[in-house]
């Protein structure tokens, strides 16, 4: 009986259940032996020019081994996004300007952790302080610029050079604009960023790294040291959570191996939260304006997408990411004519990068909410607006106005199997109940469709299996897991074709010297490119095995089968194993597996949410959603990633949201003011299932690891504002914190008044 | 000036003494002392629950307690739970039934609150179960799954908790001789 | 994170700590659960060269009910007031709102004295002693004294409590098992509260609206004089000054104080 499909648990666990993981913080690893502790001096302000830095009296202080500023390093600014203007180079440790609360200034070395933090409060660094720039429209004016000698605070545009056409909403009935606040969010994994770097006799060096891309990350932090990749070993030891923010390396890598180097001993660095919370990357961050125009039979004909982007301090990856916003801007309609742009810009806050979905989430947030509108506007339900402009199955494969091509999709009946599944027509009696009776708690019911790219960008990846003489297999592969289950979906993958049970199988990752090769785990692409990588490996070293056996059982290869880890002549005993072909010569095959494309999985999300309209609080009741990313491997650990998906996505709607005061000091630093969810401010959810297959690999497989994110979002604001349209309200900017909620209700009641 | 302190506390069943710096937290103790890694530290405010350890019997932060706290005191952490990976602890091995894990860094702590939760109340509702670990975050599995394992340990049907709309967070909390 | 090195002594009765207290003055402090003082101390927000652990002086740990009140020993850990059923029946407010402060671990380190000696207006339990018409009672080597709650507040984080002085004991009045009522309203369950209201026999206790708890008196006179509880409850944000930050405008919490109070005053009526 075939393994997939079935919900195998997880090999991991038992050792993450006993002892725990092992994360770079926990290694005991002999080359880290005397190890020194590195604790960064992190500029307080948002934008200033370093007057003088004074390290006499942390110099002095007790295990202090070393402290070491910008001028003593011996690392050159660097562009830390390829495709950013080339002058916005960030330096290792500012040496003349700080740029963002949390840059880092004063590297500091110590022999135990806690004498850290005590020398680095003796480090005195003065600043003339300098204008902050938060609001993204403020930057795009350049009154005060973050680089003076670029003379733009304009990191990136994307198709800001061409005009947008005037006739656009020509013929349309209703047209709608709306600007929308795409929020900042931190990206929060519950462990936090850390390193460790030792150099060897060799003069390699060996660096211990939270990171979702081993070799992406060696690459870069070769690149930022300026050696040759082949001088770092990169080890990613198990990695407690990324969601895009640890897409690659950090500055402080290198700034850890450079420092390693200097001091000629091993040196780890581990953040605290309220550094991560500045010092990490920040997700989305847009300021969007929407319009749509359309008929009043419900057919949406045109729609506009302009986006004001926030690179923050320095341009990572975030600014990158509304290119994936620009090609998901109609999402799933079929809309006769769209435009967009987008223009990232640099303020004086932290750099942005991706999270859970990166750049599409904003695509689907700005149309959904827009066809929201556009319903609201025509007085026409919103599900069943919808379904009358969705790409519709026969035109698939699909070549959208946004420039991608949409390998699958039944979006209308993904929509249809949701709408039934939550109940929507008694959630709309209820609903007008509560209504008619006037109860302070009304329901407000939310629906999204869906859909985003997966597997984008990279689409090659490389996987190793090998049958050992013991019995044993190793696989070999080029992702990156962090939490997803990679060791047991790729055991089950090469179990498959091999008939060796998973517990036989060890999945190896994350050592760029055992696997120089690879693009990690990010985009969701996993499955899709490295999961489909294991899956040819080991149906090759099947028909290795059979040609080698040919030989040994004189036997045709045609007739050869294998089952349960033994190659035999079908309907007879005469075999032998795969274990015993592995003891007369090694048995591995080597492959790489090209997607050539991306994928475009899709859903859709009903939410039903309660909001007190008296207090403005709004607490999801359910959802509901179906996220279509073709056959699934192992339901277990695919319903595992659309809850945390969905999580986030909630969270963003109704909770979370990195906040600056005008001067730009963070004030959402902390776990404590940063609204995370607990367990208590969450529902259970209800999962309906639909599997449409793609083309582009023998699995079928799209990626399921942002859909939960990308389709809860909007689902969720939706109903809330749902919850209060019969109040004049027509949006609500996310997060719908209860005072938003409130507000949004008194002034629709003064505006009514008037 | 400040000296250091000399601490005997039993963990996971055995006796551990040192010398410590008061201001030593309970965690790194842990971590750094008796080198016993599974306690993780995930925030600095006391929010996320990561280091939960017990202390006498009890979930705590380990993040927010001092070494010389426990002094003479009794503390569990995941390992004591489940000292050999193939005989987890009924609770670990609820997470691992109901994949109640992901990336695994709050895992530790969240399983030692279940602990104390089942402990102080052995057959919570799934909003008890909610409200029981409130302390304690996870990223990764929008807690649906661990509130499965957690129900699951206490011998209930996680089923019931799928999509379960009965008893949703209220809006506020509110308590009184009238409600 | 982490604190700055201090002294740490482990007296071994009230008295010790007490003649420790007057021998550092503001130099000690004093630590209880520890669920105030080393978040505080962890951001280097604090830094005493003397830390006092009197987490463990079982004479500061009882519940007992002594004539017209209900006398708790300051050392009593949030855990232990939640589930007592001296006070399940004597003064069910408390434990009603202590199951509302942090998150079990939190309570079960926290304690009843910790918490009012903090005098953090955003604090569940000064407000909820404050509607309860309780006392704090407070020991230095000088002797002893009882404080109203309705006197001990000065400000944010400050008290009339003096540097060498400990509360050993909190006095709350027996109530009645009714006509009581907590409204906390946060966004997270786990969240300090944006506002909260704490009703008991008429009494009413704000959370978060000024620098101190606060009584909302104009409410309580109205209430007196027969006024409806929508009318009385209208007037719950009169003579509050409360803060503005992320979570709340001045504005929204006034609406909030109305609000809530209305909904606790109903409560309490049985409604």
């Amino acid at each position: 009986m075939s393994i997939m499909g079935t919900r195998v648990v997880r090999t991991e666990d038992p050792e993450f259940l006993s002892r725990g993981a092992t994360y770079t913080d926990d290694l005991t690893d002999e080359r880290l032996k005397g190890a020194l502790h590195l604790t960064l001096v992190r500029s307080p302000l948002a934008h200033g020019r370093i007057t003088s830095i004074d390290t006499e009296a942390a110099r002095t202080a007790p295990g202090v081994v070393a402290v070491i500023t910008g001028a003593d390093l011996d690392l050159a600014p660097k562009l830390l996004f390829d495709g950013a203007n080339r002058g916005m180079v960030r330096p290792f440790l500012a040496t003349d300007k700080v740029r963002f609360v949390g840059e880092p200034v004063v590297a500091v070395l110590t022999e135990e952790l806690y004498q850290g933090q005590d020398a680095a409060d003796l480090v005195e660094i003065d600043y003339d302080p300098l204008p902050a720039v938060v609001d993204l429209r403020a930057a795009a004016t350049d009154e005060v610029l973050l680089f003076e000698e670029v003379g733009t605070n304009l990191a990136l545009g994307f198709g800001d050079d061409e005009q947008f056409d005037e006739h656009l909403f020509d013929g349309c009935d209703v047209v709608v604009t709306q600007e929308i606040v795409n929020q900042r969010l931190a990206p929060s994994p519950l462990e936090a960023r850390a390193a460790a770097a030792a150099w060897g006799d060799d003069g390699r060096v060996t660096i211990f790294c939270s990171t979702q891309n081993a070799q992406i990350a060696r690459d870069e932090v070769a690149g930022w040291l300026g050696v040759d990749p082949g001088v770092i070993h990169l080890i990613t030891p198990d990695v407690g959570g990324g969601f895009g923010a640890k897409i690659g390396a950090d500055p402080e890598f290198a700034l850890v191996a450079s420092l390693a180097k200097r001091a000629a001993r091993p040196v780890r660095w581990s953040e605290s939260r309220s550094e991560n919370m500045t010092g990490m990357v920040h997700g989305r961050a847009q300021l969007q304006t929407v319009t749509i125009g359309g008929n009043r039979d419900g057919k949406v004909l045109a729609y506009r997408l302009d986006v004001l982007a926030d690179g923050g301090g320095y341009p990572r990856l975030g600014t990158a990411l509304p290119f994936f916003t620009r090609q998901m801007a109609p999402g799933v309609y079929d809309i006769p004519k769209v435009e967009s742009r987008a223009r990232v810009f640099v303020t004086t806050t932290t750099s942005t990068g991706a999270y859970r979905g990166a750049g599409r989430p904003e695509a689907t947030a700005a149309i959904e909410r827009a066809m929201d509108l556009f319903a609201a506007e025509i007085g026409m339900d919103p599900a069943e607006v919808r379904k009358r402009n969705v790409v519709p199955p026969e035109k698939f494969p699909f070549e959208t106005k946004g420039g991608a091509v949409y390998d699958s999709g039944e979006y209308a009946k993904a929509i249809d199997r949701v709408l039934e599944g939550a109940g929507y027509a008694e959630l709309r009696a209820e609903q007008a109940a509560r209504r008619e009776r006037g109860d302070a708690v009304q329901l407000g019911i939310g629906v999204s469709a869906y859909v985003e790219i997966t597997g984008g960008g990279e689409f090659e990846e490389d996987a190793a299996v090998e049958v050992h003489a013991d019995g044993t297999v190793t696989v070999l592969t080029g992702t990156s897991p962090h939490g997803q289950g990679h060791a047991t979906a790729w055991a089950m993958l090469a179990s498959e074709h091999l008939g060796i049970p998973i517990e036989k199988i060890t999945v190896k990752h994350g050592d760029t010297d055992l696997i120089p090769r690879g693009k990690g785990t990010m985009g969701s692409r996993s499955l899709q490119t490295g999961g489909v990588a294991v899956y040819q490996a080991a149906g090759q070293l099947v028909e290795l095995a059979k040609q080698r056996a040919a030989d040994l059982l004189e036997a045709s290869a045609d007739d050869l089968e294998v089952t349960d880890g033994r190659v035999a002549v079908k309907g007879t005993d005469t075999g032998v194993t795969l274990a015993e072909l592995a003891a007369r010569e090694q048995l591995k095959v080597e492959t790489v597996f090209n997607s050539g494309a991306a994928t475009f999985p899709f859903g859709a999300h009903v939410a039903v949410v309660e909001v007190d309209v008296e207090s403005g609080k709004a607490v999801v009741d359910r959802i509901v959603t179906v996220d279509d990313a073709g056959p699934v491997l192992n339901p277990l650990l695919a319903e595992g990633q659309r809850h945390g998906g969905i999580a986030q996505g909630i969270s963003q709607a109704l909770l979370e949201e990195v906040v600056y005061d005008a001067d730009g000091n963070p004030l959402t630093a902390t776990f404590a003011d940063y609204a995370f969810p607990s367990a208590a401010e969450l529902p259970s959810f209800t999962l309906l299932n639909m599997e449409t297959p793609t083309t582009l690999n023998p699995l079928g497989a799209k990626g399921i690891g942002e859909a939960g994110t990308i389709g809860a979002t909007p689902a969720v604001q939706s109903a809330v504002v749902d919850a209060v349209s019969h109040l004049g309200v027509r949006h609500i900017d996310m997060p719908t914190s209860p005072l938003r909620v409130w507000t949004a209700i008194q002034q629709a009641a003064s505006e009514g008044a008037k | 000036m400040t000296g250091t302190v000399k601490v005997q506390i039993a963990v996971n069943g055995a006796p551990t003494t040192a010398e410590v710096e008061p201001r030593l937290l309970l965690a790194h103790y842990l971590r750094d002392v008796v080198k016993i890694k599974a306690t993780n530290i995930g925030c600095d405010t006391t929010s996320c629950g990561a280091c939960t350890v017990l202390l006498d019997g009890e979930s705590v932060k380990s993040c927010t307690v001092l070494a010389v706290q426990a002094d003479q005191q009794v503390v569990t952490t995941m390992e004591g739970l489940s000292p050999y990976p193939d005989e987890l602890h009924p609770v670990a091995a609820a997470f691992r039934a109901e994949h109640g894990l992901q990336c695994g860094f709050c895992t530790p702590g969240m399983v030692m609150a279940a602990v104390s939760l089942l402990e102080e109340n052995p057959n919570p509702t799934e909003r008890e179960v909610r409200e029981g670990l409130e302390g304690n975050l996870c990223r990764c599995t929008g807690y649906h799954n661990i509130v499965r394992a957690v129900l699951a340990a206490a011998g209930r049907d996680p089923e019931e908790a799928e999509g379960a709309s009965a008893d949703p967070a209220s809006p506020g909390i509110s308590t009184g001789s009238g409600a | 994170m982490i604190p700055v090195g201090f002294a740490y002594a482990r007296p071994d009765s009230v008295d010790g700590a007490l003649a420790l207290l007057a021998e550092h003055g503001e130099d000690a402090t004093v630590l209880a659960g520890g669920h105030s003082l080393l978040p505080v101390m962890k951001l280097r927000l604090s830094a005493p060269e003397l830390v006092i652990d009197i987490g463990r002086l079982a004479e500061l740990n009882y519940i007992r009910v002594d004539g017209a009140d209900v006398a708790i020993g300051a050392g009593t850990r949030h855990r232990t007031v939640e589930v007592s059923d001296v006070l399940a029946a004597e003064c069910p407010l408390l434990p009603a709102v202590i199951r509302t402060v942090g998150d079990p671990q939190v309570r079960h380190r926290g304690t009843l004295g910790g918490s009012l000696a903090h005098a953090d207006p955003a604090s569940d339990l000064p407000a909820a002693v404050l509607a309860l018409g309780g006392t704090v009672v407070l020991r230095s080597p000088r002797g002893e004294r009882q404080v109203p709650i309705t006197g001990f507040y000065t400000g944010v984080f400050s008290s009339v409590k003096e540097p060498d002085e400990l509360i050993v004991e909190v006095r709350v009045p027996r109530t009645s098992a009714s006509g009581w009522a907590y409204e906390k309203f946060t966004r997270r369950a786990n969240d300090w509260a944006i506002v909260g209201v704490a009703v008991v026999e008429g009494r009413i206790g704000l959370v978060n609206m000024g620098s101190t708890p606060l009584r909302a008196s104009q409410t309580e006179a109205a209430l007196a004089d027969g006024a409806s509880i929508g009318d009385a409850a209208a007037l719950a944000d009169q003579g509050t000054e409360p803060p503005t930050d992320l979570a709340g405008t001045a504005e929204y919490r006034r609406h909030l104080a109305r609000l809530l109070t209305r909904r606790a005053l109903t409560t309490a009526a049985g409604g």
